[in-house]
């Protein structure tokens, strides 16, 4: 049997990572449910006035998004590093690059892109007005894509420790910002009728960036925390 | 010239070398800071508008500065330590964090002191300000991810490509007032063109980022001496300097 091209791996690989997740339902809505539920704390803790609400909705939902990635970040390499086969694909010929892009590529299929089809829902509960919600949208797709990247780069480096959970914050975090302002900027701008656009070609720059750079570093960092 | 760096990566040469450079830079920096604090707090005239509290530059300055320059020698440290697997290299990006993260630290309290009186405020949610205190957890992570790692060669590589990572930050940290013009005046100094400082005060300002530039390396330098006699206490040469005693 002939080894599969690297773009076919990469396809099956995130197949994989794709069935691993609909057999596990609860770990696509769990992303969803902490969404709902901290939108839901923001009128309680800052009280229910529409006006205030709908000012702060661009921001309040970006941060809500980030925060789930940044939750759900950890577990991207998690399960097949303790099961061992993290490290036979890293013995594998296929080249590395591909294969943690399909990871992050599931990470974000399965918490970025359904986080920004529900957001809708969530921006009208809020109040923000109708026309920023098509940037809002697109600026979550675009913008929870370098979250996945920037966040597998961390859950690489903190794969092998035991208690990562809270250090991923710490390491990532920082490298989240630039995303989340340019990302409610994009939103900001729509709702004042500005033209979203050039932060939406911003965070699409940072996308390239970040697809281009990302895997090596994860790469660097799964070899690092498989070694130790 | 490689036999220098192949010498760079032996550590008794480097643990040796480096103190004969502190031996002399030492006294020189600690020359330059009482010069620099002097001449800036004696010896310039007030600012128009700030009065005296603008004084406060000679130290906010140099230690942003240089807070953000240690972050480059970290990263460069650290990919040096990833590509050539210099193990000194890794020694010298271990001692950038703890320093950088106290200029950081240090630039972002003498600003909050130097704001209160010219803003009225000590905190302000500003670009700079608050790229600052991003570059101040990018140096925490660094040191916390070195910390969690028990494999210490591990830990070494896991930090080189967290801070090589986190140089895509520091660009945006650097053209923050520019970018995003809010209440943190733009930059002052700069190497093309009229600086927009008037020389009398410009002078004793380079003079301590200047110190500042040589404290950075004399700390950096006794970090990885100190580094270095860890790493090494097993080893011939180091139970004879303890021997010793010097």
């Amino acid at each position: 049997m002939s080894a599969p091209g690297a773009l076919a791996f990469c396809g099956r690989l995130l197949r994989r990572q794709l069935v691993l997740a609909v057999r596990r339902p609860i770990e696509i809505v769990n992303p969803l449910l902490f969404f709902a539920m901290v939108v839901a704390l923001f009128p309680l803790g800052l009280g229910p006035a529409p006006d205030a609400l709908a000012e702060f909705a661009p921001g309040m939902l970006w941060i809500i998004a980030l925060l789930s990635s940044l939750l759900t970040s950890d577990t991207v390499f998690r399960s097949d590093f303790d099961d061992g086969s993290l490290e036979q694909l890293l013995l594998s010929p296929q080249p590395l690059y591909f294969s943690v892009l399909a990871y992050v590529g599931a990470h974000w299929l399965i918490t970025g892109v359904l986080l920004a089809l529900v957001s809708p829902v969530f921006a009208l509960m809020l109040g923000l007005p109708g026309q920023a919600i098509v940037a809002l949208v697109i600026s979550l797709l675009l913008g929870t894509a370098v979250l996945s990247l920037v966040g597998g780069i961390g859950a690489a480096l903190t794969v092998g420790l035991k208690r990562g959970g809270m250090l991923i914050s710490l390491l990532i975090l920082p490298l989240y910002m630039p995303v989340l302002i340019f990302g409610s900027a994009a939103v900001q701008a729509a709702v004042i009728g500005a033209p979203a656009g050039p932060y939406l070609a911003i965070l699409g720059a940072m996308l390239s960036l970040a697809i281009a750079l990302a895997p090596v570093a994860m790469s660097a960092g799964l070899r690092i925390s498989i070694d130790a | 010239m490689w036999t220098f760096f192949h010498k760079l990566g032996s550590p008794p040469w480097l643990y040796g070398i480096s103190g004969s450079i502190l031996r002399y830079l030492l006294p020189l920096t600690l020359l330059a800071l009482a010069v620099g604090m002097t001449w800036g707090i004696f010896f310039t005239d007030p600012d128009f508008r700030q009065g005296n509290s603008y004084r406060i530059i000679y130290i906010h300055v140099p230690a942003a500065v240089v807070a953000l320059a240690g972050y480059y020698v970290m990263a460069i440290a650290g990919g040096v330590s990833l590509i050539w697997k210099m193990k000194m290299a890794d020694v010298a990006m271990r001692a950038c964090a703890p320093i950088g993260a106290a200029l950081t630290f240090v630039a972002l309290v003498t600003g909050a002191i130097w704001g209160k009186p010219t803003w009225g405020t000590w905190w302000v949610w500003d670009a700079r300000i608050t790229s600052m205190l991003i570059l101040f957890f990018l140096y925490l992570g660094v040191v916390a991810l070195y910390e969690a790692y028990d494999n210490k060669e591990a830990a070494g590589k896991a930090c080189a490509v967290l801070s090589l990572v986190g140089t895509v930050n520091i660009p945006i940290i650097y053209k923050s007032v520019d970018w995003w013009y809010s209440l943190h005046q733009p930059a002052s100094i700069k190497f093309t063109g009229e600086s927009s400082i008037d020389p009398s005060m410009l002078y004793p300002l380079l003079l301590m980022i200047a110190a500042f530039y040589a404290l950075f390396t004399c700390l950096m330098l006794m970090n990885m001496r100190a580094e270095i006699l860890e790493r090494e206490s097993r080893t011939k040469w180091v139970r004879k300097l303890a021997e010793e005693g010097s």
